[in-house]
């Protein structure tokens, strides 16, 4: 039993991966897996759904690190979003704030994608 | 000087696999709450000991699965002074040498796009004093430490 999921949904162009669950080494290699078959497929507009995300450690956020360039590169971005205090606190105190956008809602991080300022329904 | 008074409360012996992750996760947030700690503290501790597990199987043991783990926990008792939670990591795989290591500057990591690394400064940023202890050919211990607030 595998105590960590990600979930994909598409929302337009974006792909929101939900998080739930413990990231940590053990776990790190499935949500690596899942960046790199989006990016294959040619997604590179990600939002990162944290809200059912119990946990996180460095190596949650070495996968974050690890594809930010590729993505960039084309065109594209990885945004997080609905962090719970516990895990925005960890993203907070290594500075991730000056690299990735975190909104407190995923409407914001997949409208701030498709260029609409208002909430999306 | 006042008297020193420390006992190992607590000990857990595991392999090198990250699927234990969890469960030294859970020894060591129960032996945390168990000292006083409020649930914010209980989480800095709990992640600082899951990097620095971390660091042992993927550094010190390479991912080999039969690496020994050893992890002890005391607490110090000083008059005139804060309760210190200590957590003392013990394996007898490849030294990892302090003396080489310095701390990322965050804007420059962030700017060259680097991976890796992240769980050195983590541990010193959530525990108050982490500490390598190295006899060369025996065995390497990490110790982190945390007062519990007044």
């Amino acid at each position: 039993m595998s105590d960590f999921s990600v979930g994909v949904r598409h929302r337009e162009s974006v792909a929101v991966f939900d998080l739930k669950g413990y990231l940590d080494a053990h776990t790190a290699p499935e949500l690596e897996r899942t960046f790199q078959s989006n990016i294959d497929e040619g997604r590179f507009n990600i939002v990162v759904n944290f809200r059912e995300l119990s946990y996180i450690s460095s190596a949650g956020l070495g996968v974050l690190m690890q594809f930010i360039e590729d993505v960039r590169r084309n065109q594209g971005d990885i945004k997080l979003s609905n962090m719970s205090p516990r895990v925005f606190n960890v993203f907070d105190l290594l500075g991730f704030p000056m690299l990735y956008e975190i909104f407190p809602d995923e409407d914001e991080a997949v409208g701030k994608f498709l260029n609409k300022s208002e909430k999306l329904s | 000087m006042a008297p020193t008074n420390e006992h190992t409360t607590r000990s857990l012996r595991v392999n090198s696999r990250t699927e234990l992750l969890g469960d030294i996760r859970s020894f060591v947030a129960d032996a945390a709450r168990g000292f006083g700690f409020d649930e914010s503290d209980v989480g800095k501790i709990e992640l600082a000991i899951d990097e620095a597990c971390t660091n042992i199987i993927k550094h010190a043991y390479r991912y080999n699965p039969e690496g020994v783990i050893e992890i002890r926990i005391s607490e110090t008792r000083e008059r005139g002074s804060a309760p210190k939670f200590v957590v003392e990591i013990v394996d007898s795989g490849i030294t990892f040498d302090s003396s080489k290591y310095s701390t990322p500057d965050m804007k420059e990591y962030f700017r060259k796009l680097r991976h890796g690394g992240l769980g050195i400064v983590l541990m010193k940023k959530l525990m108050d004093e982490v500490e390598y202890l190295q006899t060369p050919g025996q065995r390497n211990t990490i110790r982190l430490s945390k007062y519990l607030p007044a």
